[in-house]
């Protein structure tokens, strides 16, 4: 536009070659990585010979925890959508002048510590601690009933760490919906509820599918919260690709694992977005 | 409007607003317990996560758990680091996008929010696959961390900048060439100071994003300990008091920025 024809080019090249290098490249080692002959070793180096068996090996072994990491962050981000939805809603159109402020508490828990945080929900969650004795005494939770090391704890800090991230997209598009077309619904003779179902959800559309997509794909590579606040029973995909890679040093499997994560991930992304029928996504 | 109608609609009104202040203080009750536990004397039992006994001892001693304070060090120096890199880069890149027409502009929009679509556990290990391909296995450390960590970073400045300047009134700047202000003169007395706050958000949230990281991190750390690696490590063990102190002191300094920021953009916006 102004300037030299090539200003442009010179801007992009820095933040696109460090994307480009460490971002785009280590996909394609990625795959390769999952490619390995598993009998190599880190020191010895491995030999890639296209061993596609890897990828059966690696459904066969870890189905369960990729499973079940699905389901997880699933349940999670239904839990955080409905909890996500009530808190942009109120502060789009009833926050007033307090918006900005409000916006910023939202944020305010990404800046103590992930980990910090997800150990303070271990001591709300503790077994003689208040949430729990509550449960005992209302007779939801057993005599000897625990939260902490069940599928609830774990849900629950993936609920809480990725709120955020539902948060602020919903209210992006929720903040651009014109409240005349609110009122005009009202004007028609519509319910409240009716005005809500449909003129403001379908309006917020954009940031449900951006919302959701932001919450999921975190959640299900997430294995924070499942080590912490989880027991081995609860163990995510995460915590074996982590472990096979600094741990077993299994690079051809958890390269795999890596690899069928991404995919699983990209396939429900497309379907997701084509039934959702959003292009203005990004 | 009957009465009826008029209560029913006042409860309704303030029943979202209600709903939604509970679910902030949902997003609250952690913190809380973080800035509580950084007052906790556990000295006689290490192994039970409860409170026990008030003390400040704590705050006193923060570097008193081995190696706790190195690792601090460590993440702020990495969190620096990453953060200029990233936020020059990213500044640039935001300018090209919004400012410049170039072939493959689209592309470039679209892989910049790639990263922000990956999870961490698969751009970690993708990464750690690189470094092992190319021969550095053996010398995972401080550059490596540095490298993932703009890799990360830039992504997030890139939408929080472009998002500033996309906004921008571009009659100020016509206003300046046209009394004659030379286009360098025009870039740092207008543009600059305009985009400034962007900037200046997307630094902040890119320290945090560094400083926070865990997933990544560990995969490409070797022997290299970062603040949240630390609590990972003591996680298991028995984890100190004064990690809170080190969670309650970056949330307040964090707050603090947050707030001055949004304070002096709103004054600029009066004025």
């Amino acid at each position: 536009m102004r300037r030299g024809r090539f200003t442009g080019y010179w801007l992009m090249a820095p933040a696109a070659l460090w994307l480009a290098l460490f971002f785009v490249i280590p996909f394609y080692s990625l795959l390769a990585t999952s490619l390995f002959d598993p009998e190599g070793s880190v020191l010895t180096g491995y030999d890639v010979d296209y061993r596609f068996a890897n990828f059966v090996d690696a459904l066969d072994q870890f189905w369960e925890p990729l499973f079940r990491s699905l389901w997880y962050a699933a349940v999670a981000t239904a839990i955080c959508l409905v909890l996500g939805y009530v808190l942009a809603y109120a502060i789009a159109f009833k926050g007033g002048r307090w918006r900005n402020f409000l916006l910023v508490l939202v944020i305010a828990p990404f800046f103590t510590s992930f980990l910090v945080r997800t150990l303070s929900w271990k001591l709300i969650l503790a077994d003689d601690g208040f949430v729990v004795d509550t449960l005992q005494f209302l007779h939801l939770l057993g005599e000897d009933g625990r939260l902490l090391a069940t599928p609830v704890a774990v849900i629950a800090g993936l609920v809480y760490n990725f709120l955020p991230f539902m948060v602020l997209p919903l209210y992006a598009s929720l903040e651009k919906i014109d409240t005349r077309l609110v009122e005009a619904a009202s004007d028609l003779y519509a319910s409240p509820t009716r005005g809500f179902l449909k003129v403001t959800l379908p309006l917020s559309k954009p940031g449900v599918v951006a919302g959701t997509l932001l919450t999921f794909i975190p959640a299900a590579g997430d294995y924070i919260n499942a080590s912490l606040l989880g027991s081995p029973n609860q163990r995510m995909v995460g915590n074996v690709i982590q472990n096979l890679f600094t741990s077993t040093g299994d690079y051809a499997t958890a390269g795999a694992l890596s690899v069928i994560l991404m995919a699983i991930i990209v396939a429900m992304v497309m379907v997701y977005i084509r039934t959702a029928g959003t292009e203005e996504l990004v | 409007m009957t009465g009826l109608q008029r209560a029913g609609r006042w409860i309704g009104d303030h029943l979202v607003m209600a709903a939604g202040l509970l679910v902030l203080v949902y997003m609250f009750v952690p913190i809380a317990v973080v800035m509580l536990m950084s007052f906790n004397d556990n000295s006689k039992s290490r192994n039970v996560y409860a409170f026990r006994d008030f003390t400040w001892s704590n705050w006193a001693h923060p570097c008193r758990p081995d190696g706790m304070c190195d690792a601090v060090v460590r993440s702020i120096e990495i969190g620096l680091l990453a953060t200029l890199v990233a936020t020059l880069l990213g500044t640039l890149a935001a300018f090209a996008l919004v400012r410049h027409d170039f072939v493959g502009r689209s592309v470039a929009n679209t892989v910049i929010f790639l990263p922000m679509a990956s999870p961490e556990i698969v751009m970690g290990s993708s990464l750690l696959a690189l470094f092992v391909a190319g021969g550095f296995g053996g010398q995972l450390g401080f550059v490596t961390i540095f490298i993932a960590h703009v890799m990360f970073c830039l992504s997030f400045v890139i939408v929080t900048v472009k998002a500033r300047l996309s906004g921008l009134d571009g009659n100020l700047e016509q206003a300046a060439m046209d009394l004659y202000a030379s286009e360098w003169t025009t870039f740092w007395r207008v543009t600059f100071p305009l985009v400034f706050p962007g900037i200046a958000a997307a630094a902040l949230l890119s320290f945090s994003l560094s400083f926070d990281d865990f997933i990544i991190t560990n995969l490409n750390a070797g022997q290299t300990v970062t603040f949240p690696m630390f609590v990972w490590g003591v996680a298991q063990r028995g984890i100190p008091m004064q990690v809170n102190v080190v969670g309650t002191v970056m949330f307040l300094i964090s707050l603090f920025l947050v707030l001055t920021n949004m304070l002096v953009t709103r004054k600029k916006a009066a004025v």
